[in-house]
């Protein structure tokens, strides 16, 4: 495998990634912006965007590949590889991904978040067979069909409000004896006649040959087992930080979260954090965007003190 | 450039099934953001296969029958044929050469 050199890797191509890269190509250093799946990253999946400032509606997967044409035009290279692991050379970091390794002078972790899985049997073998963590992607596949929506939270009811579109009904399935969700959700979706609602209960399997055909359910107060059939699945049951790969090397707290200052900089010099991957996100598009920029400016300041030309 | 031809419905047991060589279906819709990333490399992927391995989309909107028939959830699908069997399903996006696996696969 080859060995590629940049002043900038950055690692995860969600928006913080895509505007941390536009500032440091802009800024005249070598960038290279590292990418496992779908530039874009959580918001290549959402519909429309209509939180971003200047930005009154778009398509996310949209607003994703402007933001990254708009970092190669300034000079930012893509690479389709997946980090695997960071490591000190001497001043500089190394990333090994599962192609070629790439060296820099400064890294800034935008790696993001990804939804939790449920971890019960049938949930894998089953994904893309009736399991989905995107509503948005797959409820057009349940036309006239009925579906669960497991969680309790904005996502939950968010995207359960949208499979009702095409589903005829959507049980949401829940923990607790109450939501999570913010008002404004929880009155439309007990609003919605499609929606109902099963409390105090947890997912222990699901079941299907080639496709989903039921669940199996635990009342978690009474201990009562119960059986759902359902063509679907949407899971939103929380997201978690992609920081497996840097587990051991940096300060993350019980979440997973990378902890940074002010600017970005974690403990250790010349690497940064950004957006969803660190402590206290507000896990928005602008937010996101906000730290990449910061992170960036404050990279570009680290090479300018470290590595006089 | 050899782009990938729509297929249809009526035209599926024509062009797939009885297809004498390996056959790759993308299942896709336009409102999908992930299948507008896969379908550059199966672009890529059919110039390469050129002669070895025919390539079609599917738009599973207009397609509901194909779709449904095939059970698929969840788009971006691609699919292998093999003298009208599946030899492999690919779900969601994944790298070139997880896609080059599968074509292998099909020509061995």
């Amino acid at each position: 495998m080859a060995e590629r050199e940049y002043d900038i890797v950055i690692a995860g191509g969600g928006p913080a990634g895509l505007a941390a890269g536009l500032y440091a190509a802009r800024g005249r250093y070598r960038t290279v912006l590292l990418e496992k799946g779908v530039v874009g990253g959580q918001i290549s999946l959402t519909e429309l965007v209509e939180n971003y400032p200047g930005v009154p509606s778009v398509n996310g997967f949209d607003l994703a590949q402007t933001m990254l044409k708009q970092a190669e035009s300034h000079g930012m290279e893509t690479a389709y590889v997946q980090a695997t692991a960071l490591e000190r050379a001497g001043p500089a970091w190394r990333v090994r991904t599962n192609e070629d390794g790439f060296l820099a002078k400064a890294v800034i972790l935008t790696s993001g978040a990804e939804y939790n899985k449920l971890g019960v049997p049938g949930e894998e073998r089953l994904t893309g067979r009736g399991v989905s963590y995107c509503a948005t992607c797959d409820a057009a596949f349940f036309k006239g069909q009925e579906v669960a929506v497991i969680g309790g939270g904005d996502s939950a009811l968010d995207e359960g409000l949208f499979t009702t579109r095409f589903a005829d009904k959507v049980t949401v399935i829940h923990r607790r004896a109450e939501l999570r969700a913010s008002r404004i959700l929880q009155e439309r979706a007990f609003a919605n006649a499609k929606m109902q609602f099963v409390w105090n209960t947890v997912v222990t399997e699901i079941v299907g040959d080639d496709q989903v055909s039921t669940l199996r359910l635990r009342n978690v107060v009474s201990g009562e087992e119960s059986e759902l059939p359902v063509a679907g699945v949407f899971v939103f049951i929380g997201q978690h930080p992609n920081t497996e790969f840097l587990k051991g090397m940096l300060k993350m707290d019980a979440g997973g979260h990378v902890l940074v200052d002010d600017w970005m900089a974690t403990k250790l010099s010349g690497l940064f954090a950004a957006g969803d991957v660190r402590q206290n996100s507000a896990r928005q598009v602008a937010t996101s965007v906000g730290d990449g920029v910061t992170a960036a400016i404050a990279a570009d300041h680290y090479i300018s003190d470290n590595f006089p030309d | 450039m050899s782009k990938p031809a729509d297929v249809t419905d009526s035209e599926w047991e024509k062009e797939v099934l009885n297809s004498t060589a390996p056959v790759l279906v993308d299942f896709w819709a336009p409102w999908c953001g992930p299948c507008r990333m896969v379908a550059p490399i199966v672009e890529e992927l059919a110039d390469e296969y050129a002669g070895k391995v025919r390539f079609f989309k599917l738009n599973t909107d207009d397609n509901m029958e194909t779709t449904s028939k095939y059970g698929i959830r969840s788009i971006p699908t691609l699919i292998v044929f093999k003298g009208g069997q599946i030899v492999d399903q690919i779900i969601g996006f994944r790298p070139k050469s997880d896609l080059k696996r599968s074509l292998e696969k099909a020509l061995a």
